[in-house]
């Protein structure tokens, strides 16, 4: 019990983005992962890769305020890292070879299922904010993603006042709504 | 209300940060106007993206900046395997290829050796005493080499050892005195002309250059020299016949080498009259190798070949010598030179007409 309470207080720290429970969850977990991508035909870039890409689809769940992870968080990690690799080996044709599990797993499909979809997502706005060019692209990620104030963005900017860069603001938003939603909305279609 | 002011207000709506009346109003017109409506469901959403995007990126950088962290402090496994674990995985990775590559190997050596051993059970024979031949032959060169500069060292010479030679070809003796006939390509532009050959090193002077006629006439100029008594062979006045078969002595290598071929026509490169196209294996540092005939007279000095095609090469008649040499005596007070017309090699085997001409056919090298 008691250490069921300590893993909820981790994974409630890594939902507020504690850099310090993060980096402690990292080095508990990651020589794991790292020799079963190694054994199994992978590189410690792979390993990285995936790990990285677990502790991602662990912190989205987190995020949703959802803290039971019905298993450990070791077990966890180790069925998402499994399920991820075999996906990207499956990709590339190549095998897995180990039969023996060093941990035992825990269904995550639905999960990764989840993930993909909202890695797409990101993917699209990453596209989207890349074709802006700039100084459009500056000018949105200081607003919207680091929530800076318009008056200091203005004067980062060099814009004589705040209004001119809200309108400015203005223009490229639109630009990049337009952008997102028409690639959105294809890719919708046939997702 | 405009567009931009219009979006401003869905922004602040959405963040909450609307005044309390201004709520009411925007509320109301969210109701009466579904297009606004639209636009505050579509916002919602992007920023909401916007918000998850900007999250994940700020994840992802958290985690590659604890993964180096980390792997600094030692506290993870390194990017970069190291020992055990990069066998491992290198083993792993290509087990199978290396499974695969061994087995065919195995039945490659298998196939081949057992088609080697019924296909050719005897002939490696004649293979092995090839080489052997080969090897007698280097040998035996090596030795006549050693002979050779052992020969050379005992003679005194007064050529500095120290002079580069970059360039050369081959000349040969017109006037037992020391006067020797080469091309004037050769020796354009020397600094210091040596001339070499199992007789010995000397130190040469250009004397004349016709550079029309491809001839440069040079003197040896060496207290060593020794002058000839008599020469073997006979410069011909004649234009060669087509169809005589030649031969030539030169200096492609540091070695004489013996040629042979026929006279293939009368003129030379691009119909030029004054030489001949002789077919011969020229090479560079044949250029001034003389031509002679089955009788032993000099019947041109060969000068080049055609760069294209292969086999042919050209030669300056010899009677355009003596228009050089007349041309010589009329400019220069130099001593007469006297070339001999008549060959003391009509009649003899090919080997005994070489072996007394190559002792009159030199290397040039030119500094």
């Amino acid at each position: 019990m008691n250490s069921e309470l300590q893993e909820v207080g981790l994974l409630k720290g890594l939902a507020a983005g504690d850099r310090k429970i993060i980096e402690g969850i990292y080095k508990d977990h990651f020589n794991m992962i790292q020799s079963l991508i190694v054994n199994n035909n992978g590189t410690a870039d792979d390993a990285r890769d995936i790990f990285q890409e677990a502790m991602v689809v662990l912190y989205e769940k987190v995020r949703t305020g959802s803290f039971e992870l019905n298993c450990q968080l070791k077990t966890y990690l180790y069925s998402v890292s499994k399920r991820l690799w075999l996906k990207r080996l499956h990709q590339n044709n190549r095998l897995f070879t180990q039969e023996v599990d060093l941990e035992t797993t825990v269904p995550v499909d639905e999960e990764i299922g989840q993930h993909e979809k909202r890695d797409a997502e990101f993917e699209l706005m990453s596209q989207a904010i890349q074709r802006l060019g700039e100084p459009c692209k500056s000018l949105l990620e200081a607003y919207y993603l680091r929530k800076m104030k318009m008056q200091d963005i203005a004067l980062q900017f060099g814009y004589t006042n705040s209004d001119n860069a809200k309108n400015q603001k203005y223009k490229c938003l639109m630009r990049l709504k337009k952008l997102f939603f028409s690639e959105y909305k294809n890719g919708n279609t046939h997702g | 209300m405009d567009d931009l002011r219009l979006l401003d207000t869905v922004e602040r709506y959405i963040k909450g940060e609307i005044q309390p009346d201004e709520r009411v109003h925007f509320e109301q017109l969210r109701k009466t106007n579904p297009e606004v409506d639209q636009l505050v469901v579509e916002h919602t959403f992007f920023l909401q993206q916007m918000n998850r995007f900007g999250e994940w990126k700020r994840f992802k950088s958290l985690l590659s900046n604890i993964h180096v962290d980390l792997a600094e402090k030692g506290q993870i496994n390194s990017a970069r395997l190291q020992g055990k674990a990069k066998v491992i995985y290198l083993w792993n990775r290509y087990k199978r290829v290396s499974a695969i590559a061994a087995s065919i190997a195995v039945i490659t050596t298998l196939v081949i050796s057992s088609l080697v051993w019924i296909i050719a059970p005897a002939s490696p024979r004649s293979q092995f005493e090839e080489l052997n031949k080969k090897f007698s032959q280097l040998e035996d060169k090596t030795r006549k080499q050693e002979k050779e500069i052992d020969r050379i060292k005992d003679k005194a010479t007064s050529v500095p050892q120290d002079i580069p030679f970059t360039t050369g070809g081959t000349g040969f003796i017109i006037d037992a005195k020391g006067y020797l006939v080469t091309n004037a390509h050769v020796v354009e532009d020397a600094k210091q002309i040596a001339i070499q050959n199992n007789r010995g090193e000397y130190l040469v002077k250009v004397v004349f250059i016709d550079t029309e006629r491809d001839l440069a006439i040079l003197k040896i100029d060496d207290e060593n020299f020794k002058p000839y008594s008599s020469l073997p062979y006979g410069l011909s006045k004649q234009t060669a016949k087509l169809a005589e078969p030649i031969f030539t002595l030169g200096y492609p290598r540091n070695e004489v080498v013996y040629s042979q071929g026929y006279l293939s026509a009368k003129t030379g490169f691009n119909g030029d009259t004054l030489s001949c196209q002789i077919e011969i294996n020229a090479n560079r540092g044949n250029s001034g190798s003389p031509i002679l005939n089955r009788k032993g007279e000099v019947i041109g000095i060969l000068n080049g070949r055609q760069t294209n095609t292969q086999g042919f090469a050209f030669a300056v008649q010899s009677k355009y010598i003596f228009d050089v040499i007349e041309t010589l005596k009329k400019e220069t007070k130099s001593p007469t030179i006297r070339v001999p017309s008549r060959s003391l090699l009509n009649g003899l085997d090919r080997t005994e007409q070489v072996r007394k001409v190559q002792d009159f056919v030199y290397m040039v090298k030119v500094n």
